[in-house]
């Protein structure tokens, strides 16, 4: 039976198999291990086939989950034998049983090296496998360079080539810092070229670590990944023993393209093509089959495709396909690719313009929440969570509700969640809203946080329109026999604070207000029964005439919890029996709620936190970068409007703080600002609070604070001990300025977009202004994207576009008014008469509250957009150039001042800006020569053509020359080249050189603009 | 990358382990605790990826023995299915239709071709044939090895006697 060859071993696993539980095992691993320790006391009498026994022994203990806390030095020791039998073991039982992060490593160190650079190949194997599986720090720093020197060794044999490459990964893994890998790329290209499939698998895993540190030093490998895969997709010249079920090693084929996932684009055309070809294929040719593994195989190569096509966000035919694909996946039988399916599409709708494809499989992705299989529910959860927008919101959170009351255990938390994100994100309208939460409240009541019944107060205080409906459905749900206590909490509060208004309802007075209320007190926790005092008073309040009876039951209660033993508790039922006295004064204090400053959800912060540590909400981050771009909701940062003030109750004696003096008030109060703590890198403003700190502030007033402490003021005189608790309420009142900080620096925001085609142009505390483009030669498509950030609407929005004269550019109707959190699109049609620098400008106004905020954007309708990059080849190239022999065709100037960077960054500079470098046209390598397409309606498409030559003695000045067959082109295509070159002002350069522009407030518009092109003019006030 | 191979038995009796992320014992023990009850509790008809503590497992069921491996959210979990097919062909190859006693009483040649197989999380070979040779190769050494101590001892005993 046994082909161990070590009969010692082998009797000591049939025992431990011969064992009836746990008990008995235990006694025998006990036994076998103090044996094994008295060997090794007196090692002097071990032969190398004992120890080497016992060393297994030890191993096998400790696979069975036991602490092994001796003889590492033994198996350590076995490293160093010379034959290799004992150090084939020493090296494999070392290890599993050590970890990177063991002292005993450091002893072998010497021994490893000496087999590393020594000349016995299998020792080399030996020491390579080891320290691949389980190098440290120290190992890299010692042995790295050996590693790298056999991986390219032309005299090792493959055998211990691919175990030097995964080596020198796994020590590059850990410790990039140590393993030095500069001019590695030259390296690597060679090593991608090795026939060897199992060196080149290696070697490619190696590649996607280097690549995914830094693409940029890795370009020259780029074409020979392609080459790499054309050849596996072709099954050219696949040796026999590397395929596997007929496919050409799937294994290296999958490595491949995640690695050329790393590269940001592919710029040459023909390397484009082909790699698209070889995608193509992929995409058309898989067909399922009958054989598992074989289908399994060519699924795995056809997943790595789909990603790289949405990497390298292909044609929009291509894209189509794949979500064809998809489609069709999340319908099968077959588990694995309904899974992987329903995986791919939340990954894909990262793209954008897919999501309405995506939509059409709503109900086929419903069905698989249902899957018998949770894995494949979870994804069906997050896709459904991350393809939700306005338009099937309803559908989708319906779904997740009717989908909790039979969910299993596990998903329940995440599903609350997300249905409570999907709805106060999506909300058609509000009390949509507040029968979602409610309903969620009473299904799942343990899964929802306090958070989000918070946000359904919030969201009631500051929309009177819904205050009666809240209510009468915080009544109805009273009624239910048995509620959670999280619904007898927000009933409780919606109740005390509108109850008066369903006042002529059946069931409503307030005297049946109070008993329903009141049955639910002795079931409830502490925290709860404050609540239910506030609400008792707050009916007191609202009973008008006072009704006798009512008025001394609600005393008794407050009597009794007088004494009661939280000091919670004890203080309001102090305070409102006393309030509750003074007639008036609770009329004052008590008086409704003013509203809540607009705020960032807790609900949404979370989940924004919550996905740093776990990947799997990676909807969530989705979700979040999607905002970022096109947005219609709440987003990111939280700030508190700097105007606008609440309506405070009728009496205000002093005069009504900003909304900002009492956010400022709050990120004092170590309370609330500390759960916001974590998140202070991300707001620029003082931080507003938690909920939490105001509907449970110990105080007996119920507002928020600012307007709280000045109430309290009109009765400090009775009321010392409620003063002192809030005293720090009373802060200077913050000036009010009409100027609203945009999110962001707006002048980066806009060469960021004169590179790209979609982003953000603005933000700031109310708005979001996302922008996507399509050019298509001297015509342009834009799309507006204006955000409201808030839960009430933005009035008197006004977007005008003040055109430069080269640019016709017609703005469709801009809605006067954006409704709460909605997003509404204003297309833009763009057409280039002529050659400028010129930049047309946006301006932007609106009206929160009362004061009128306006900016001025430029707008990335910018020279380069009506480019087109072409390739020229030699015998095109020179005729063109001596044709165009001089001014004003051809300009020449030597620019100085020139930011200092290496060619290839000029080069990657003029490729993003749509020129296409061409390559070996000039003989002095320190030249470029670019070429390009311009599109105007006044030129038509006009041949571009440049030549920078650079010194490489001084790189801050170059020689330009620009040739084009129109004068005025040259002219404005030179200087916008010099432009760029002379300050790169992106985001991407830190180049401390260009200070940012003052941030555009409230600009005055100058009557100076309006005298023959406004457009030009302000883009040079900007 | 692959942070760890388990092979479990269906009665959740540990086969074999091997962690490229460093794991203590204490850590180990859990992880092999939690994945054995997810694993073992799934039905036959289900996919064979599961989502852990933010990263995957792709498992596989061959007779009474699991096989799985522990990757990142955004690995291939498909190729990582047919590495577990991989191993487990030239494991088969290797032992003659492997069954799970072969890996009960021969670990640690399933830890020798494992290493051929695997360094480092990543996957090392892909020809079984290679892998055989390569395996083979070394089974031979030490037999060689063993026959030369044996002739030596033999030397050494007849010479003393």
């Amino acid at each position: 039976m046994a082909l161990s060859g070590m009969r010692g071993l082998s009797v000591f696993i049939s025992d431990i198999r011969n064992c009836q539980n746990k008990e008995q095992e235990r006694l025998r691993v006990d036994k076998e291990l103090g044996n094994v320790r008295t060997r090794f006391k007196n090692e002097k009498g071990l032969t190398p086939y004992e120890k080497k026994k016992y060393v297994w022994k030890m191993l096998y203990i400790y696979m069975l989950g036991y602490d092994v806390d001796f003889g590492h030095m033994e198996a350590v020791s076995l490293i160093s034998a010379p034959k290799y039998p004992e150090k084939q073991v020493g090296y494999i039982v070392t290890s599993c049983l050590l970890n990177e992060n063991h002292d005993f490593l450091r002893l072998a160190i010497n021994t490893v090296r000496n087999d590393i650079i020594g000349r016995n190949e299998t020792f080399q194997c030996l020491a390579l496998t080891m320290v691949g599986n389980i190098g440290g720090r120290e190992f890299a720093e010692s042995l790295a360079p050996d590693v790298q020197k056999l991986l390219i060794s032309s005299s090792c044999r493959p055998l211990v080539r691919k175990k030097a490459a995964l080596c020198l990964l796994r020590l590059y893994r850990k410790n990039p810092d140590v393993v030095n890998v500069d001019g590695w790329a030259d390296r690597m290209a060679q090593l991608l070229d090795e026939r060897d499939l199992g060196v080149l698998t290696s070697s490619m895993s190696l590649l996607v670590a280097l690549v995914s540190n830094n693409h940029e030093a890795y370009w020259s490998c780029l074409p020979k990944c392609v080459k790499i895969l054309e050849r596996l997709a072709r099954n050219q010249d696949v040796p026999q023993e590397y395929t596997y079920y007929g496919i050409p090693s799937p294994w290296l084929q999958v490595k491949t393209m995640r690695a050329l996932q790393y590269f940001p684009t592919v710029e040459d055309p023909n390397t484009r093509r082909s790699l698209f070809e070889v995608l193509q294929r992929i995409l058309m040719g898989t067909d399922v089959v009958k054989n598992v593994n074989k289908n399994n195989a060519s699924h795995a190569v056809l997943f790595e495709a789909l990603a790289l096509v949405m990497h390298l966000d292909a044609e929009k035919e291509m894209m189509s396909q794949c979500v064809a694909l998809l489609g069709k996946f999340i319908a099968v039988r077959e588990p694995n690719i309904r899974y992987l399916g329903l995986e791919n599409m939340t990954r894909m709708l990262m793209v954008t313009d897919v999501q309405d494809i995506i939509k059409r499989h709503q109900a086929q992705i419903i069905t698989s929440l249902k899957d018998p299989d949770i894995s494949i529910r979870r994804r069906a959860l997050d896709l459904l969570y991350g393809m939700c927008d306005v338009s099937n919101a309803k559908d989708i959170v319906e779904e997740l509700l009717q989908y909790l009351s039979t969910a299993d255990f596990a998903m329940r938390e995440e599903l609350s969640l997300k249905a409570a994100i999907l709805a106060e994100k999506f909300a058609p309208d509000l009390s949509w809203y507040v029968d979602v939460i409610l309903q969620l409240i009473d299904k799942a009541g343990d899964f929802v946080s306090d958070d989000i019944w918070f946000r359904v107060v919030q969201f009631v205080t500051n929309n009177e329109d819904l205050q009666p409906y809240a209510a009468a459905k915080a009544r109805e749900y009273l009624d239910k026999p048995a509620i959670h206590e999280t619904m007898v909490k927000v009933s409780a509060y919606l109740l005390g604070e509108y109850s008066h208004l369903l006042a002529r309802r059946p069931g409503c007075t307030p005297k049946d207000i109070f008993s329903i209320i009141h049955e639910k007190l002795p079931t409830v926790s502490t925290s709860t029964v404050a609540i239910l005092l506030s609400t008792y008073a707050k009916i007191l309040m609202h009973t008008q005439p006072a009704d006798p009876e009512l008025q001394k039951q609600i005393w008794a209660i407050f009597n009794k919890y007088e004494s009661c033993i939280d000091v919670e508790i004890q203080q309001r039922a102090v305070e409102y029996f006393a309030l509750s006295r003074k007639g008036a004064s609770l009329m004052d204090i008590l008086a409704e709620m003013p509203k809540f400053p607009e705020r960032q959800s807790a609900l949404i912060k979370k989940a924004e936190d919550a996905e740093v540590d776990t990947a799997e909400q990676s909807a969530i981050k989705l979700r979040a970068q999607q905002m970022q771009q096109t947005s219609n909701a709440l987003v990111l940062s939280d700030q508190s409007p700097a105007n606008g003030t609440p309506p405070v109750s009728q009496l205000s004696l002093v005069k009504v703080p900003s909304m900002s003096s009492s956010a400022e008030h709050n990120s004092a109060d170590p309370g609330s600002a500390q759960p916001n703590g974590s998140l202070t890198k991300v707001d620029p403003q003082p931080l507003s609070p938690d909920l939490l700190g105001d509907l449970l502030a110990p105080l007996a007033i119920e507002g928020p604070p600012g307007a709280g402490g000045q109430s309290e003021q009109s009765v400090a005189s009775g009321l010392e001990g409620a003063a002192a608790v809030d005293g720090a309420a009373i802060v200077p009142v913050a000036e009010q300025t009409n100027t609203v900080e945009p999110i962001g620096n707006i002048a980066e925001r806009f060469h960021a977009l004169c590179l790209k085609d979609s982003g953000v142009l603005y933000e700031d505390p109310y708005v979001q202004i996302g922008i996507k483009a399509e050019w298509r030669g001297h015509q342009g498509r834009l799309v507006l994207f204006l955000g409201n950030k808030n839960i009430s609407p933005l009035v008197s929005v006004q977007a005008l576009i003040l055109p430069p004269s080269h640019l016709k550019i017609e703005l469709s109707l801009v809605p006067e008014t954006i409704p709460p959190r909605a997003q509404v699109q204003c297309p833009l049609e763009v057409m280039n008469l002529r050659p400028s620098r010129d930049v047309a400008v946006l301006d932007f106004s609106y009206k929160f509250n009362t004061n009128m905020i306006n900016v001025k954007l430029r707008l990335p309708a910018v020279l380069n957009k009506f480019l087109q990059p072409i390739t020229v080849s030699v015998e095109e190239f020179f005729p063109q150039w001596r044709s165009l022999s001089g001014p004003p065709l051809k300009l020449q100037e030597v620019v100085r001042g020139v930011r200092p960077m290496p060619l290839a960054e000029m080069a990657n500079l003029f490729n993003s800006y749509r020129f296409m470098i061409c390559p070996g046209l000039d003989p002095n390598p320190n030249n470029l020569v670019a070429s390009t397409t311009f599109y105007s309606e006044s030129t038509r498409a006009m041949l571009c053509l440049t030549r920078i030559e650079t010194d490489p003695a001084d790189r801050t000045q170059l020689r330009m020359t620009v040739a084009t067959g129109d004068p005025t082109l040259t002219f404005e295509l030179k200087e916008f080249i010099k432009d760029q070159l002379v300050s790169i002002p992106t985001a991407a350069s830190h180049a401390p050189a260009p200070a940012p522009p003052a941030p555009p407030v409230a600009q005055p518009v100058s009557p100076a603009a309006s005298l023959n092109d406004p457009g030009a003019m302000l883009a040079g006030l900007l | 990358m692959i942070h760890f191979v388990l092979l479990i038995s269906r009665q959740g009796k540990v086969r074999l382990t091997k962690w490229y992320s460093p794991y203590s014992q204490k850590e180990r023990t859990k992880v092999i605790r939690e994945l054995s009850g997810v694993m073992l509790t799934r039905g036959p008809k289900l996919c064979n990826f599961v989502e852990w503590r933010g990263y995957k497992v792709v498992y596989k069921r061959y007779a009474s023995l699991y096989f799985c491996m522990c990757i990142d959210q955004d690995d291939n979990e498909l190729e990582i299915l047919e590495i577990i097919h991989h191993f487990v062909e030239i494991l088969d190859r290797y032992f003659g239709s492997v069954c799970e006693l072969d890996l009960i009483f021969n670990f640690h040649k399933a830890y020798y071709i494992l290493d051929e197989i695997l360094i480092a999380g990543e996957l090392q070979e892909s020809s079984k044939k290679t892998v055989a040779r390569l395996i083979a190769a070394q089974d031979s050494l030490v037999e060689t090895a063993k026959e030369q101590a044996s002739s030596i001892s033999n030397i050494i005993a007849q010479a003393t006697k």
